[in-house]
């Protein structure tokens, strides 16, 4: 959808420099110029939001860095130095602790936008791809995070994780042996973690990167899921209207964000974990963070230990196949009633399966995670195949001018 | 070239394949230290073995070690606690174990107190022992029988058993 730029630099030092690296032109080409369609609502903020995102919780990481650490003696006494004695260190903490709740938030209505308007559909299937992608990287990253304050639940979930890849056939156990660097989770074990916490954010920019330049590729998706047919009627340019859309939301997201940070730091975390870790005494309900319950709820409703384990590892990675498995032609699901139907039901699984990993792996709960399990899975496996063949779907519009525009923009001046 | 495989190989093709051979071996030698160096060193092998005296533990109670960075139980088990685990039929087990070959004397038995499912520490003390009078894993609901053997939750494998040695009738070695 970009042509070559014809970015020009207003001053001679400019041009000087422009003609030697074009980084003036890449970024007009990407950020003020590039055509958004002109009906994207809300829910296309989210990438912007997810932007800012990552890099509050690299800068406040950063930050508790510089405080913390990292040795099974020191780490606890150092994160409540933070809390108590580093100044402005329990704003970093709620904020890095409670920034990563918010990214998972974010990258949730993200995908679930993506899931509703059918943004994986052709020929976004890369773009989709590199997003699973990003999903994986900031759950690893994520976890190993909530391991370094080396509390009970940082203790319990990293042996309970860890011990996720002792399922494995033969190979199990030297696996976990040498994910821990011993027998048991251990300082080698936090150390490493830290490392690769503190690398694995710039890996999410390097993807991050890759995903902003296939989505500029494609071009964005829409409400319509209908192509960008004119660029002069059905798009409009990044700067202003993506700039300043995308920055309200972002403002109003960062006030639900205060707010937690401000008024209920720790709500989304866990009182055991205040407890330094204990290798002898586990927990009497280990939980984990909030965004993996709906996996966790997964692995618990499946009775064999290494079919939990493939369940719950596939419910992910089946999200990378989601472009061939939906046999539909029509993006959004504003064109498909019937989809739509099953789309809500799905994202009422998700909640669900959420809420039953919050809750102790036992008689109803456990029928109930079984249920929801399967239609996890149906939906992707059954449901979005057999769609595409049976649904008939409403008429779309012609142009996305059409589904915005009186007159689909007839009488309309170019945007400039 | 329509067939390269009719052709006869020249000198060009053996250093092409030699020179890439000697790459291969190169750069997996210098994986493999990459990857060695996060399995537990000599310092932590050592560490191997831990003795305890056990005769403070009274019939029914039990105590528990720590060996290489993870509990022990050491049970002291009661006249009824033996006889449910040896009169258990093999057929009612998910891993199918007798007692005897668990247990070097009837009255101790010495498990590792990890649960096989993902690694909680199971609950051992009266009252919270489970189903079968065992353990009790609060993580994901796994009930261990009076000899640590897997009856009833997502646990596939039996309580380990450690290598261990009684020194003498109070003192256990294990490792």
């Amino acid at each position: 959808m970009s042509g070559p730029s014809t970015f020009v630099p207003q001053s001679a030092l400019g041009r000087w420099f422009e003609s030697r690296l074009p980084l003036g032109g890449l970024v007009h080409s990407s950020f003020i110029a590039y055509p958004t369609p002109r009906n994207l609502n809300y829910f296309w903020t989210f990438g912007a939001i997810l932007s800012f995102m990552l890099v509050a919780q690299i800068i406040t990481g950063i930050v508790l860095a510089m405080h913390y650490t990292p040795h099974v003696d020191y780490a606890f006494v150092s994160v409540e130095q933070i809390m108590r004695d580093v100044n402005w260190g329990w704003f970093m903490r709620y904020s890095h602790a409670n920034g990563a709740s918010m990214f998972f938030v974010a990258v949730y209505i993200h995908m679930f936008r993506g899931l509703y308007y059918g943004s994986y559909k052709a020929p976004r299937e890369v773009l989709w791809i590199l997003g699973v992608v990003i999903f994986l990287i900031m759950m690893a990253t994520a976890f190993m995070g909530y391991v370094l304050p080396w509390g009970q639940m940082s203790f319990w979930g990293a042996t309970v994780i860890t011990n996720l890849f002792s399922a494995i056939p033969l190979v199990g156990e030297a696996i976990t042996t040498w994910l821990w660097g011993g027998y048991s989770v251990d300082n080698p074990t936090l150390n490493r973690f830290f490392a690769l916490h503190y690398l694995m954010p710039f890996m999410l920019v390097g993807v991050v990167v890759l995903h902003v330049w296939a989505l500029h590729v494609t071009g964005q998706n829409n409400p319509t899921g209908v192509d960008v047919k004119n660029v002069q009627r059905d798009t409009l340019p990044f700067t202003p209207f993506a700039t300043v859309k995308d920055s309200f939301a972002l403002v109003v997201f960062l006030i639900f964000f205060s707010w937690w940070i401000f008024y209920v730091p720790n709500y989304l975390g866990h009182a055991d974990n205040y407890i330094e870790a204990n290798p002898l005494v586990t927990p009497a309900h280990i939980v984990p963070e909030w965004y993996f319950l709906p996996f966790y709820a997964i692995l618990r409703a499946i009775p064999s230990k290494l079919g939990g384990v493939m369940a719950m590892f596939g419910s992910i990675a089946i999200l990378a196949f989601l472009p061939w498995l939906d046999t539909s032609k029509v993006r959004s699901a504003n064109y498909r009633p019937v989809y739509r139907v099953f789309f809500i039901v799905f994202v009422l699984t998700c909640i669900g399966l959420g809420y039953l990993g919050a809750m102790p792996a036992e008689g109803g709960y456990v029928l109930a995670s079984r249920l929801l399990t399967l239609y996890y899975f149906g939906f992707f496996l059954v449901i979005l195949p057999l769609l595409g063949m049976y649904e008939t779907p409403r008429p779309v519009p012609a142009t996305i001018a059409d589904s915005v525009l009186p007159q689909g923009g007839a009488r309309l001046q170019p945007a400039e | 070239m329509a067939n390269p495989s009719t052709v006869e190989p020249t000198r060009r093709d053996m250093l092409f394949i030699a020179t890439g051979a000697v790459a291969a071996v190169g750069a997996g030698s210098v994986a493999w230290p990459l990857i060695s160096q996060m399995n537990p060193d000599a310092s932590t092998l050592a560490l191997a073995s831990t003795e305890v005296d056990v005769s403070s533990i009274p019939e029914g109670g039990s105590l528990t070690v720590k060996w290489r960075g993870k509990p022990v139980f050491v049970r002291h088990r009661t006249k009824k606690e033996i006889d449910e685990a040896v009169a258990t039929p093999l057929a009612q087990l998910p891993d199918p174990q007798a007692d005897k070959a668990r247990v070097k004397k009837p009255e101790w038995l010495v498990v590792v107190g990890v649960c096989t499912h993902l690694g909680c520490v199971p609950l051992g003390a009266p009252g919270s022992r489970g189903e079968y009078d065992g353990w009790f894993c609060p993580c994901h609901g796994s009930h261990y029988d009076t000899s640590g053997r897997i009856r009833k939750g997502p646990a596939p494998l039996n309580l380990a058993v450690p290598t261990y040695d009684f020194l003498s009738d109070t003192k256990l070695r294990i490792g």
